[in-house]
């Protein structure tokens, strides 16, 4: 019995390996490194600073009384970063316990807290402040960049920076008492 | 040739492509995106009536950051309401639909731009999407022509190859044809 499938076919054209020059390699893998490369750099945005990162010297902080406050200018101190808005319910819950805790770091003089409004408007902004008597350096998130590089999911969020700028604490969410701030500034400053 | 040609060419645009949206993702262009805020004055000007449609014909080219992916014209939390009680109250005094958009640019940065402004990189979003299309197009009409033209030069081989078409010619075949003759 003859085998049909032995009988001789040619190869036809389209089946020919296709050769590839060195230069369409090189563009190729030119391709390739650059969209991982921006995958690496999209994954790093979106990240933003983790514990142990130095945070941006440059960050500054315009108050609704019109002081300024540059991260780079506070090194050496500890720093409490607290973002909030006027309409968030927890932060309110929490804005009687970081003004405690202000009052009673306040005359340290290495420790500074900064609170920043996030997506608010000037006029709540100013009448939650007032309400809730606080007094350490508030004022609006120009551009959301304070958000950006802390990358916030939401408010209340604070982030304490230690005395060489690096972040060292983030609390997500609410403080419930005034001890739970202090303990988390003395952590940082090393005093627990 | 031609179409290696082509295909170098796309290669090289995909490449340009990535070269130029890189920048977009690196922080120095988030920090370049955002401004320095200078507190715009506001002036005198006597306050007119604002109807709910003025204020939403502003409000859907925002989107607040708090509810992503909701035009602040529809949202219902207090963070939106708050902002488009600000619209209103611009309008009130007289500002124009562009000072209010740059306002909260410059207050709350680009991201809250239902569409970009091309300006800048952003001119990317606008101009890349038609180029790859156009480049698309072109590479489908190439490669629809290759087939087109490769099709006829297939069948050349294959009768080339000495295949003959009839049972006569192709022992095979006779086999076959033979074999079932013999079951039926």
């Amino acid at each position: 019995m003859t085998n049909p499938t032995a009988s001789p076919s040619p190869p036809s054209a389209s089946t020919s390996p296709r050769r590839w020059s060195w230069g369409a390699v090189l563009v190729v893998a030119g391709v390739v490194f650059l969209l991982v490369l921006v995958g690496f750099q999209l994954v790093r945005t979106q990240r933003g600073v983790q514990v142990g990162d130095r945070v941006p010297e440059d960050l500054t902080l315009t108050t609704y009384y019109g002081e300024t406050y540059r991260l780079g200018d506070l090194r050496g101190k500890v720093v409490f970063i607290n973002f909030w808005a006027s309409w968030c319910k927890p932060c309110e819950e929490e804005a009687p316990f970081l003004q405690e805790a202000w009052e009673r770091l306040e005359g340290r003089g290495d420790v500074i807290f900064l609170g920043v409004a996030w997506t608010d408007t000037d006029a709540k902004a100013r009448a939650y402040l007032e309400r809730f008597n606080v007094t350490y350096p508030n004022g609006p998130d120009l551009g959301t960049r304070w958000a950006q590089v802390f990358r916030i999911r939401g408010v209340p969020e604070t982030y304490i920076l230690d005395r060489d700028g690096r972040l060292a604490y983030i609390k997500i969410g609410p403080f419930v008492s005034t001890q739970e701030i202090l303990d988390a500034v003395y952590q940082v400053l090393g005093e627990q | 040739m031609t179409r290696v040609r082509t295909g170098w060419m796309l290669l090289m645009a995909v490449g340009l492509g990535v070269l130029l949206l890189f920048p977009l993702t690196s922080p120095s262009y988030v920090r370049a995106l955002t401004p320095t805020f200078t507190p715009t004055p506001t002036t005198p000007v006597a306050t007119r009536s604002v109807t709910d449609d003025e204020v939403n014909a502003i409000a859907k080219k925002l989107y607040c950051p708090v509810c992503e992916n909701i035009p602040l014209d529809t949202c219902g939390t207090q963070a939106c309401e708050d902002w488009r009680q600000l619209i209103r109250e611009f309008l009130e005094q007289g500002w124009t639909e562009e000072q209010i958009l740059n306002y909260f640019v410059e207050r709350y940065g680009e991201r809250v731009l239902a569409t970009p402004r091309p300006r800048g990189p952003h001119v990317l979003v606008y101009v890349l999407p038609p180029v790859f299309v156009v480049a698309g197009v072109f590479l489908l009409f190439r490669t629809l022509k290759a087939w087109r033209t490769a099709a006829p030069d297939e069948e050349e081989g294959v009768l080339e190859t000495g295949s003959p078409a009839s049972s006569e010619e192709d022992p095979y075949r006779k086999q076959l044809e033979e074999e079932l003759r013999k079951r039926l």
